[in-house]
């Protein structure tokens, strides 16, 4: 099976943001009052061939955990499905 | 006989020159080991050097650490022979994992380029032996991801093992305890942000880094002759 992968890489909580907080110190400037919270990531995505999900689910983590992030200071979420 | 630094240049590295003069200055002889090679040859002791390892693409660090050349070096490590990574060097030895820690953008988000004044922390290791504790080394820094960070078991490991092994005087970039430069369990690997390579020569403003990398040879030699 293939699938199409989608990996957000964030900064783990606590660890200092300095992009996302410029962003947000940046944003009244602009008319934007309401927004809190910003946070400064990365989106990587591939697609992988895989004989089922789980197994597919398996690598990715593996690969999220040695190469795509690195777990002192990033957390990573995966999106799979199934390519059309 | 004079010990053999071997110099690791990954594509994007630049300052393996700067180092390879810096310990041929003081009597070594530099070996240029390129990314690709799986062994070290003779060396008595490694240095990686500081740069942009494969661009720092993904993270600093997360690429070379994947190199041939790196194998060579955590066996090298494992024996016991001196190792350091000075600024991207350091960020790879925390992603090859013979460091603890990671190394997190500067906090108000600036490259630092200048001199740091460092307070050597920690004398039994192979870039300290030649100083004294609480030494101020005035020795440039030029990083943006050098604000050092860890978790609170792991800043406790290193702070009651006493592997703390150089602290800035002013903190430029907002690393956890002031931390500038840490050591392995075994104090024969060490990984600092500032370049002492930089600051071993009257011209270059400081010649602060002269005992610091004397100490790696010094290190280097007892593996010469031992």
């Amino acid at each position: 099976m293939t699938f199409d992968v989608v990996v957000e890489v964030t900064l783990r909580p606590g660890i200092a943001d300095p992009q996302g907080a410029t962003i947000e110190r940046a944003l009244p400037a602009l008319g934007f009052d309401g927004v809190s919270g910003v946070g400064v990531g990365k989106s990587i995505r591939f697609t992988l061939e895989s004989p089922d999900e789980a197994a597919a689910r398996a690598e990715v983590d593996d690969l999220c955990h040695r190469f795509l992030s690195n777990p002192v200071i990033e957390d990573t979420s995966v999106t799979l499905t199934p390519a059309a | 006989m004079a010990p053999t630094v071997a110099v690791v240049r990954f594509p994007g590295t630049n300052c393996e020159f700067d180092v390879a003069e810096a310990v041929e200055g003081l009597g070594a002889d530099a070996e240029l080991v390129f990314h690709d090679a799986t062994s070290l040859g003779a060396a008595d002791a490694v240095v990686i050097a500081g740069g942009f390892a494969h661009g720092d693409y993904l993270r600093p660090g997360a690429i070379a650490r994947f190199s041939p050349v790196m194998s060579a070096v955590e066996s090298f490590a494992a024996a016991g022979g001196p190792v350091v990574g000075i600024c991207n060097g350091f960020q790879v030895l925390t992603e090859c994992h013979l460091l603890p820690g990671a190394l997190q953008k500067n906090a108000g988000l600036k490259f630092r380029c200048g001199p740091a004044l460092l307070r050597v922390e920690a004398t039994d290791t192979v870039m300290t032996s030649k100083c004294s504790r609480g030494d101020g080394l005035s020795i440039p820094i030029n990083h943006f991801e050098g604000n050092y960070t860890c978790s609170p078991d792991t800043l406790a490991e290193l702070r009651d093992g006493d592997r703390i092994v150089f602290r800035y005087v002013d903190n430029p970039n907002g690393s956890v305890d002031d931390i500038a430069g840490i050591c392995n369990e075994g104090r024969n690997v060490v990984g600092l942000m500032p370049h002492p390579e930089r600051a071993c020569h009257p011209l270059l403003g400081s010649t602060d880094g002269v005992p610091v990398l004397q100490s790696l040879l010094d290190a280097a030699l007892v593996r010469t002759s031992g």
